[in-house]
């Protein structure tokens, strides 16, 4: 069983939904953020994803594009990021990796070599923000073949005719963009997310995450329990960015900070 | 069994894009899932307005009552005498409403908006020029529009941004990257995104996800169309060269377009130089970029080793753009058209001698076209003809070249 799927067994056994904070790839340098990574699992992350900055983040609000701007001055590469993975499984061999990213830094890797050496590395799984699934076919045969999953985004926007054409394929969770914009702006109501996760339901067996929108421990308490986890990525980075000095770098217990706030995301999900 | 393609269709390389969008191995439509469906929707809404004859018949009329077709076709004879070999011919598209080609596009766009019911419309704009034309029609068929500009271009094109308040637009100055072009697109898509319901996105050039690239040339073609049957009236004959300038590459592919199949006729297609190819400094995808993904289609990209979007640069700030449109990849990669570049000094040069040859003050981008036929024309024969697109008016740029000249306004 892939990791994805064997932690999804084990919260379903527990009866919860699972937390899935998001950090962005060396903001804002690389041992910080490989400080965060570290840490995510003991403050109560059960899927950990990793953002893979990039120039023209077309989904990103201001909060995602300033931090993968700072990766980027940080000189992030996508081997660096492939190798925080790999120094991440050192010691944690439960926790699944998803990396979350747009096409073109990957396509410059090579599509087949980035799937080679993300396995190698142990990703479990992939989101490319900017593939959808009419142009799939570039990813998925090298995903499969190295045992990531490919993750499909759903959107409000994506209407019942169009939801298997999208999941086809598609493998490990259902990513749920709650709502129709970009990262860090709004939220989805209660009685959205209520109407929406039945639908997909309807059509795939997989576990669903909710993302976009999900910023406080009483939200990711809701959104893992109307689907099956909750992603928070913008109220994370935020506190990051609130807490660098001026030249950007983090201060003296800013990763403590941070893992803070993803303990509480955590007691959130957890009913505590 | 399958039916058998005409033998037109299977030779010609008018036949683009396939279902899926590509022009060989570039195009596509590569967006997030959010704005599958409504480019799915354009693209159909789209081909049934393309067979519709009262669709058809209603963009004609507004080309001719509104935005002022056919454009003149011009032979520049003071210029050719200067120059001292082939013919120069001008296809005066600067003389369209709102002062480019841009208009040609826009017009078609906003009639597909308003088929489609959509109620806001939304643009990015570099020089200004597409964001006034958009600003235009909105005006025209009062409709609310926002443009996003980056704020580099807000500067540099500021009558162009008083032009577009004065007609009712919203323009949002866009800080993120090097606040060009690329980063006014980002940000237009982010808006469409959040409004798919109600809002119509009209992109400027032939570039974004299918079927934009293929849409926008279609409704730029008249350029093409129009200067073929001119020429014929002018000279008898087909141009033995054809020039434009590239930014996205919307007035080449509508000058080109027309002419793929007729291979007497060259095709060269100028890029922005910037402060030359070898600097670093340029605009140049094709000359200095490798194939990669970039709003919604694969195509030539200006990037470092890692994947990364370079910034372009060019004097022109409707040229300053990282890519280029799927179509002119593909035709660069099969060897139609010839692709080159001119800097921004050849420009500036180029922009003062049509000015006192002909007394048309074209824009910068079209000063780049001529900066490559101030080269070309002398090394051909006198009765060779090059057919070039003076694609926009100048106003908009004499801030700029005064300030390069050291005159102050
Ligand atoms: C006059 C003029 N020409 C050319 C361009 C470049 O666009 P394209 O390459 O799509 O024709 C612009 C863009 O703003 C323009 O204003």
């Amino acid at each position: 069983m892939s990791r994805i799927a064997a932690r999804f067994a084990a919260l379903k056994a527990d009866g919860r939904g699972g937390l899935i904070p998001f950090l962005e790839a060396w903001d804002p340098d690389g041992a910080t953020s490989m400080a965060l990574l570290r840490g995510m699992p003991a403050a109560g992350a059960d899927l950990i994803e990793i953002g893979m900055p990039f120039t023209d983040p077309m989904a990103d609000g201001p909060i995602i594009q300033a931090a993968a701007r700072r990766g980027l001055i940080a000189g992030v590469k996508v081997r660096f990021i492939l190798d925080m993975v790999r120094e991440f499984r050192k010691d944690d061999q439960a926790t699944p990796i998803i990396l979350m990213g747009y096409l073109n830094p990957i396509l410059s890797y090579g599509p087949q070599k980035f799937c080679e050496d993300a396995g190698q590395a142990g990703v479990d799984g992939m989101i490319i923000v900017d593939l959808p699934t009419e142009e799939a076919d570039l990813m998925l045969p090298h995903a499969t073949a190295n045992g990531i999953d490919f993750i499909r985004l759903v959107a409000p926007t994506t209407d019942d005719v169009r939801l298997p054409h999208v999941l086809n394929g598609s493998s490990g969770f259902v990513y749920y963009v709650s709502i129709t914009g970009i990262t860090g702006t709004r939220s989805a109501s209660s009685a959205d997310l209520a109407a929406a996760i039945p639908r997909i339901r309807k059509v795939t067996d997989l576990p669903i995450a909710i993302g976009f929108g999900v910023r406080t421990p009483a939200q990711a308490a809701e959104a893992s329990k109307v689907a099956d986890a909750a992603v928070v990525a913008s109220a994370l980075i935020e506190t990051m960015a609130a807490h660098l000095d001026e030249d950007g770098k983090a201060k003296p217990g800013t990763v403590e900070l941070v893992l803070a706030q993803v303990r509480a995301l955590a007691d959130g999900v957890r009913g505590r | 069994m399958n039916q058998p393609l005409p033998p037109a269709a299977l030779n010609s390389l008018r036949s683009g894009p396939s279902d899926r969008g590509r022009f060989g191995e570039f195009g596509g439509r590569f967006v997030a899932e959010t704005l599958m469906p409504i480019v799915l929707a354009v693209e159909q809404a789209y081909a049934e307005a393309k067979k519709d004859p009262q669709f058809q018949a209603d963009l004609a009329w507004h080309l001719t009552h509104y935005v002022g077709r056919p454009s003149p076709l011009w032979f520049a004879e003071r210029l050719t005498k200067r120059l001292g070999g082939a013919k120069v011919y001008f296809k005066r598209d600067e003389l369209n409403h709102t002062g480019s080609h841009k208009a040609n596009n826009c017009m078609g766009q906003i009639l597909l908006a308003r088929r489609m019911g959509k109620t806001r419309i939304i643009a990015e704009t570099g020089a200004g020029q597409h964001g006034v034309a958009t600003a235009t029609m909105c005006a025209l068929f009062g409709l609310p529009c926002t443009v996003y500009m980056g704020a580099t271009d807000v500067e540099r094109q500021a009558p162009n941004v008083f032009r577009m308040k004065l007609l009712g637009a919203e323009v949002k100055a866009v800080t993120s990257g090097a606040g060009t072009l690329k980063d006014a697109m980002n940000e237009a898509m982010r808006d469409w995104v959040a409004n798919v319901e109600d809002t119509f996105y009209i992109i400027g050039t032939v570039a974004g996800p299918h079927p934009y690239p293929m849409m926008v040339r279609d409704f730029q073609s008249v350029i093409g169309e129009e200067a073929k049957v001119q020429m014929q009236a002018a000279e008898g004959r087909l141009p033995d060269v054809a020039v434009a300038c590239i930014g996205g590459g919307s007035n080449a592919m509508g000058l080109f377009h027309p002419f793929l199949d007729d291979t007497s006729v060259r095709l060269i297609g100028v890029e922005a130089g910037g402060h030359g190819i070898e600097t670093g400094q340029h605009a140049a995808s094709l000359t200095g970029g490798r194939p990669g993904v970039l709003h919604g289609n694969r195509t030539y990209l200006l990037q470092d080793e890692d994947g990364q979007i370079i910034e372009a640069h060019s004097i022109s700030a409707g040229l300053d753009y990282p890519g280029i449109g799927p179509e002119h990849s593909w035709l660069h990669d099969i060897g139609r058209v010839e692709y080159v570049s001119a800097t921004d000094n050849e420009a500036l040069d180029a922009f003062q001698l049509c000015t006192q040859t002909e007394g048309i003050i074209p824009a910068l981008e079209p000063a780049h076209a001529l900066a490559y036929v101030t080269k070309l024309a002398p090394t051909l024969d006198k009765d060779q003809i090059i057919l070039m697109n003076l694609c926009g008016r100048g106003d908009k740029d004499i801030f700029t070249v005064a300030a390069h000249l050291g005159v102050k306004l």
